[in-house]
């Protein structure tokens, strides 16, 4: 888009000046060739969210931002629920607290080359991924509440995994105030049979190789070495969350009136957050985040019962499991007073910086991990919040590449097959029910996650800590 | 992902975004309609119905693990009762490629075009 929409602050920093009914202004952290790329909408959407009752500060886009439903993806916004800010289905979107875990290994690069093939067989065989894929575990409605209150807890506490897992976690693997009752029957009925699923699009779960190394020390306090292989797990609350957002979605947008809430786009649906729907939205939110860590906490068995029957050698603690879509109650510094804020974060993810409190002993020298997922072809990245993020957006930093293209443009371009093909030629065993939607998750479909994890270094959001390349990719 | 149907009258629009949601997931020719599901829907405007049916298709695919082809959809006053004709999800043989999360209001519209026949549209969240 034209870069003269924006008063230019710094290298990585445009804002724009409140004008119409925005209520504070519009931010986007990217260099000039990302924001060059970005879609006009982008801005139209910022803006728009810019509008909404009790925004704190300003609407903020990460470097990854593309064109999303109402808020744009890589968007976050904080709500004052004392200025009668808002909660809103649309600014967290249909897959509730979707997010990525890192395990680390143990495993040195090398040890995995004679088992690869087996491996990734293996994986894809027992992680149930794609459209129609069911898991073991069939939930009632009493094991359905304990799970929607429990989190990866419940998960734990049913046998999937380890205590020690919890420390890594987001909110310790559970958040609080997460009402059951307010799930409904066809959300439940949606989840019943998917719990410990991947799910489809660009969710996964990849095999990775720390290829590069940026900052030493926070890397060995992660646990992150040079050649170590790593798993990573991204995907979400599943069904359950899908339905949540569906149904909250169309009662905010039907009620905005009566809130007084004139909405510039209806995907934009809120609710104050004092109102009633406000209130059984966040508890059912809370639900889905909850559902969300459960299933990645199953999924991280199952990925443990692997590694044991191929290489039972290792081991595999968590490294940080972090949510990057979202809305979170969190407390921060607003000219210079601390206020409790309603925090979206829709394709973004938190990145606490050294010394918060809420991170684990071990990480809280260097800062919480940010886990920047790529796509088949390409690099994740782990990085580190830094103190600055605070005050640039809430503490808040990029979750990924962000598509460069459309799924029909890419399924225009590419050939499932031959995506396979080229990926296997450069190490990287792919497996995925269907060619076509490899086509359309090809890594050339995406953004340059590099140049992302640059602006998002130089924006001051987080630091980078270490690359990985994928060596094996199981998709839905 | 955006979904379009259109028809001579706003019930045919509705039946064809709803193949039209098929083909996001699957090429719908592969698919046998062999079972009804019947659905109901309600709305206070012609979008905010449209974006009703197509969640209430995505409900019945994900729910009962379904593929569907063939739609019917009869509008009263608002109020839609829709049926659905398909088979249960074959991995093999559909090759499904992504799973649909739900109906946004992003790109919405229902309208009539200048030719007399009857356009629905909106984009799907995948």
């Amino acid at each position: 888009m034209d870069t003269g929409l924006f008063v230019r602050r710094s290298a990585t920093r445009w804002e724009v000046e409140p004008h119409g009914p925005m209520r504070v202004p519009a931010v986007i952290y990217a260099d000039q060739a990302l924001i060059r790329d970005m879609d006009r909408k982008v801005y139209e959407q910022l803006c728009n969210v810019a509008s909404l009752p009790g925004i704190v500060g300003a609407a903020y886009a990460m470097p990854d931002a593309h064109w999303g439903y109402g808020f744009p993806i890589g968007g976050v916004a904080a709500f004052d629920r004392e200025q009668d800010g808002i909660v809103s289905a649309g600014g967290v979107g249909f897959d509730i607290s979707c997010g990525v875990r890192a395990l680390l290994t143990g495993i040195d690069a090398r040890a995995i080359e004679p088992v690869k093939s087996r491996l990734a067989d293996e994986l894809y065989r027992t992680v149930p991924a794609g459209v129609g894929s069911v898991g073991e575990i069939h939930l009632d409605d009493a094991a359905m509440d304990a799970m929607l209150t429990g989190g990866a807890r419940w998960a734990i506490d049913a046998g999937f995994g380890e205590a020690d897992d919890l420390i890594r976690l987001e909110e310790r693997g559970k958040i609080d105030g997460a009402d059951p009752a307010a799930v409904s029957a066809r959300a439940r009925q949606r989840q019943r049979d998917e719990m410990g699923t991947l799910g489809s699009g660009n969710h996964y779960l990849e095999v990775q190789h720390v290829v590069e190394i940026f900052d030493a020390e926070a890397a060995a306090a992660f646990g992150l070495q040079r050649d170590d292989i790593i798993v990573s797990i991204h995907c979400g609350s599943r069904g359950l969350g899908h339905q949540i957002g569906t149904e909250f979605l169309k009662q905010m947008v039907v009620s905005a009136a009566e809130h007084g809430i004139a909405l510039p786009d209806r995907e934009l649906a809120c609710a104050p957050i004092r109102s009633e729907l406000g209130r059984s939205y966040l508890g059912a939110m809370r639900a889905g985040m909850n559902c969300a860590l459960a299933n990645r906490q199953i999924i991280t068995h199952l990925v443990r019962q692997v590694f044991a029957r191929v290489l039972p050698e290792a081991e595999l603690p968590v490294l940080y499991d972090v949510s990057h879509n979202i809305c979170k109650e969190e407390e921060h510094c607003v000219d210079g007073c601390p206020r409790r804020l309603f925090v979206h974060r829709k394709g973004a993810t938190r990145a606490y910086g050294p010394g918060h409190r809420s991170l684990p002993e071990r990480l809280r020298p260097c800062g919480q991990p940010v886990l920047i997922g790529g796509s088949m072809g390409t690099a994740s990245y782990v990085l580190a919040g830094m103190v600055s993020s605070e005050e640039q957006a809430f503490s808040s930093a990029c979750h990924g590449a962000g598509r460069a293209m459309s799924r029909h443009q890419a399924r225009r371009r590419w050939r499932g097959r031959e995506v396979v093909r080229e990926l296997a030629t450069r190490g990287i065993q792919i497996r995925c029910p269907s060619m076509r939607g490899v086509a359309e998750e090809a890594p050339g479909a995406y953004k340059d996650v590099a140049a992302v994890v640059r602006a998002a270094e130089a924006a001051g959001l987080a630091r980078a800590v270490a690359r990985l390349d994928p060596l094996i990719c199981i998709k839905g | 992902m955006g979904v379009e149907g259109t028809g001579p009258g706003i019930e045919q629009a509705f039946e064809q975004a709803a193949v039209a949601l098929t083909a996001i997931v699957t090429d719908p020719e592969r698919v046998e309609p062999a079972q009804a599901v019947g659905v109901l829907c309600e709305a206070s405007d012609a979008e905010l119905l449209l974006v009703d049916w197509l969640n209430a298709v995505v409900f019945e695919m994900a729910a009962r693990r379904m593929l569907f082809r063939r739609f019917r959809v009869v509008i009263d006053n608002h109020r839609l009762q829709g049926t659905l004709w398909g088979e249960p999800v074959d991995r093999s043989r559909h090759r499904p490629a992504v799973e649909v999360k739900g109906a946004t209001y992003t790109e919405l519209s229902v309208s009539r075009q200048a030719d007399g026949r009857w356009r629905a549209r909106c984009v799907v969240d995948v």
